[in-house]
């Protein structure tokens, strides 16, 4: 049976939003795993650590595996250190996210994140060697390359998994855009990026809406929604099913996609209740059919 | 290899020659398709000429990297191997890589040729570097565009290769090898195809009163003033409105260009080995100028003379340079 | 209105249509010399062009009474002055001054440098524009040289005297 997922926060929610948040996914999420952690941004990893046993406890619980996932960037000396620190974990599982991850934790046990970059069948075998158990596949993979990707990776005895909703991320750079919108240095930030809980809209100068910032993270202006298409995933070979949180109704959203892997809910039916979880937010699947990301490509042969 | 050895692009044989005859110390090349990162329109090399381009290069003497840096999706990993297998077979003096797939591939099968890590594996700690060095024989590293001059010296304390590190061109913001901002609005990939704001997707605009703006598969990018210099039509360069920022504003950066000439020396105090000169996409005249200019002040500081830089101004992205992350950290 | 003040090229001279026409009679028959002489020997550049070898470009020097067609088919190879009134519908269109416009066939000038100091402007299919500037600059050795060579003495004396003009019009220019 697929497994759901759940990613990592990508934004800077408040520590109390995050208790209240995992709290309500460990009682309520039709979820199998959590992905816990700061990707992002180092300098937020302060304001919630210090929950992380509780969380991790809360969840386990409840029943979900938890994964702690490593920081997208390691450049800085408290990077390098907190990665050091994550990779020397016996329990939980670990995602990493950088190749200064992989290197500390050396042939031990961990997962592939999707910033690692597992395009293909050689570089999974290659990461299977030294490891891996598991991949996260890039988000921007087309369904053709997911098929074989997949296929290599199940058999080398590796779970694969595939974002399937929320926004996707873009591009990550050494400078802080939510401080430079507000005429500040990342390292002068104030924290900035707390006001924007799914992420700063970025639109064209003539109001089109195109792009969200999240601190130096850059994120698509549309939610990924691949519900039409988790049937394929799931005959590509692909295990594990990825919901980014958003700020909308989580639960509802992977109540949704529970349903719909299980064949418990009509697609039409799910697909009109996302849309009206999620509000004005536009939906794409471009990236899973080969075109331009942003778009959504009406499924012919869904399920 | 030398000291402070200059690497220069080529993204035409006759640009090659023209940078070998410039004095470049190495040319860095690619083949017409997707195995590199600037597969752009009418560039590149076909087999026989990236087979007649090493032979000229090693006749004058000069090193021949060939870029394979681009990370091939699945299912398509063999146009990558036969192109580092065609290099091989050409005598190229390194490869460039980014992914481990084609890192591993060309470990186990080209064990004599060079490989160096591509600044698109973004491999900006020792930890990461030491990881490529360890598990692929890994001989150089490109460094990202994002650590100031301290931080490289540490580093270089702290890994067992050489490093390379741009010195001029574009200057890119996103880190290398984790941008899908071209191909979420163009599905074109920069990682998977080697393009960067395809052409095929730009449309340039003229209006009224002078002002042109630039467009990315219908999405507006830019719009630059009668009088205003223009840059490149690429989204991490674009100008954006935000809740705070009713006004456009360059939301990531602005239209220009890294120039570190007036650093060099600092650089080659801080452990530096060889300087990347970007710019595969831009013409002769281009790798003419700026080759001989850095040629010039290189060989003037090995020589303890000081620089004397050209004024590089002019071929610069906007006209506007920048000393970006190397001069301080205030750039992130 | 004065063209050196102003460096970007929006408005082209406006010829009347009588000289224009008599303009194209008198170089035409220099263009056609010019391209098959190019093309027999530069054929590397047709393979650079790839698709947009059927393409029509406009090449439009605005200080000249004409604009120049060309469709860089090898089949059917096409480059000829036409009146800007009469130009045909083009895939690229390029303008700026027709010095410029030499240098960056000639790789003297940098397109992108040209480009981003708006001395040059680029409209319709960027790739097209893009494709023929990297088969052009492919080309080794001088093709204004290898031009005014064809025409002896006299093209070599008409190069150096534009060559000199063109300097001068771009006294403090930044991009020279």
């Amino acid at each position: 049976m697929t497994k759901l997922t759940l990613g990592p926060i990508a934004y800077h929610w408040s520590a109390e939003r995050r208790r209240d948040f995992y709290a309500r996914i460990a009682d309520e999420a039709p979820v199998d795993e959590v992905y816990l952690g700061e990707v992002i941004c180092s300098k937020r990893a302060p304001f919630h650590e210090a929950d992380l046993p509780a969380t991790i406890e809360r969840l386990e619980r409840a029943g979900k595996t938890v994964i702690l996932s490593s920081l997208a960037e390691v450049m800085l000396r408290r990077e390098r250190k907190a990665t050091e620190d994550l990779a020397a974990m016996d329990s939980p599982e670990i995602e990493i996210n950088n190749a200064a991850g992989l290197y500390a934790r050396g042939k031990r046990a961990h997962r592939i994140g999707p910033f690692m970059n597992a395009y293909n069948e050689a570089t999974i075998a290659w990461t299977a060697g030294q490891g891996a158990t598991h991949v996260c596949l890039p988000g921007e993979l087309p369904a053709q390359s997911i098929a074989v990707a997949a296929q290599a990776a199940r058999g080398l005895g590796l779970g694969v998994e595939v974002q399937v909703f929320g926004r996707a991320s873009l591009a990550v750079s050494a400078r802080c855009y939510h401080a430079r919108a507000h005429g500040r240095t990342k390292d002068n930030c104030q924290f900035v990026c707390e006001e924007d809980d799914d992420g700063m809209p970025l639109r064209t100068t003539d109001d089109r809406p195109i792009l969200r910032v999240n601190g130096i993270q850059t994120q698509s202006e549309s939610y990924v929604d691949l519900l039409p298409e988790i049937g394929q995933l799931a005959q590509h070979g692909v295990t594990h099913l990825r919901l980014m949180p958003q700020d909308v109704d989580m639960v509802a959203v992977a109540e949704l996609f529970r349903a719909v892997a299980d064949k418990n809910q009509a697609l039409d039916e799910a697909e009109a209740r996302m849309r009206q979880l999620c509000g004005d937010v536009p939906f794409s699947n471009g990236f899973y059919h080969g075109t331009a990301g942003y778009r959504r490509i009406a499924s012919a042969a869904a399920g | 290899m030398s000291l402070a050895e200059l690497i220069c692009p080529a993204g035409t044989p006759a640009a090659l020659r023209t940078a070998v005859d410039a004095g470049a110390d190495a040319v860095y090349c690619g083949f017409q398709d997707a195995t590199n990162a600037r597969n752009f329109p009418g560039l590149n090399f076909t087999p026989d000429e990236m087979q007649a381009a090493v032979a000229y290069a090693h006749a004058k003497g000069t090193n021949v990297l060939l870029a394979l840096n681009t990370y091939p999706p699945a299912g398509q990993v063999d146009l990558w191997r036969q192109a580092a297998d065609a290099g091989a077979r050409f005598g190229v003096d390194a490869f460039i890589v980014a992914d481990m797939g084609v890192a591993d591939y060309i470990a186990r099968t080209h064990p004599q040729v060079r490989l160096h890590l591509s600044v698109q594996a973004a491999a900006s700690s020792p930890e990461a570097i030491r990881y490529y060095c360890e598990n692929f024989g890994v001989k150089r590293v490109v460094l990202p565009r994002i650590l100031t001059i301290p931080e490289i010296r540490q580093i270089r304390t702290e890994i067992p290769c050489e490093i390379e590190t741009f010195i001029f061109g574009n200057h890119g913001l996103m880190v290398e090898g984790r941008c899908s901002l071209t191909n979420y609005l163009t599905g074109q990939s920069t990682n998977m195809d080697g393009v960067c704001s395809p052409a095929s997707d730009v449309q340039y605009q003229r209006h009224e009163n002078g002002s042109m703006s630039s467009q990315l598969a219908g999405f507006t990018i830019d719009c630059f003033g009668a009088e205003e210099k223009a840059g490149y039509p690429t989204i991490c360069k674009g100008r954006y409105t935000a809740p705070h920022r009713k006004e456009g504003y360059y939301a990531f950066e602005e239209p220009v260009s890294l120039n570190l000439s007036r650093l060099l020396p600092e650089l080659i105090d801080a452990g530096v080995h060889a300087f990347k000169i970007e710019g595969r996409q831009r013409s002769k005249s281009y790798v003419r100028g700026v080759v001989t200019a850095f040629r010039k002040a290189v060989d003037d500081i090995r020589a303890g003379r000081p620089a004397d830089m050209a004024d590089l101004v002019a071929l610069t992205e906007g006209q506007k340079q920048t000393q970006g992350a190397f001069e301080t950290k205030k750039w992130r | 209105m004065s063209l050196n003040a102003d460096p970007i090229p929006t408005a082209p001279r406006r010829a009347s249509p009588v000289l224009s026409r008599l303009a194209c009679t008198v170089v035409q028959p220099i263009l056609s010399r010019v391209v098959r002489r190019i093309a027999e020997r530069h054929p590397s550049l047709f393979a650079r062009l790839g698709p947009h070898q059927t393409t029509d470009f406009l090449i439009d020097p605005i200080e000249l009474p004409f604009a120049l067609h060309l469709r860089p088919d090898p089949e059917a190879l096409v480059f000829r002055a036409v009146p800007r009134a009469d130009a045909p519908p083009a895939g690229a269109t390029i303008r700026g001054k027709f010095l410029l416009l030499l240098e960056l066939v000639d790789s003297e000038e940098d397109g992108d440098a040209a480009f981003f100091s708006r001395d040059l402007d680029v409209s319709g299919d960027t790739e097209a524009v893009v494709r023929l500037r990297n088969a052009l600059d492919d080309v080794d050795g001088s093709i204004a040289e290898e031009t005014a060579e064809m025409f002896g003495p006299p093209g070599r004396a008409i190069l150096a005297r534009l060559r000199k003009t063109y300097t001068n019009d771009n006294e403090g220019h930044p991009a020279r």
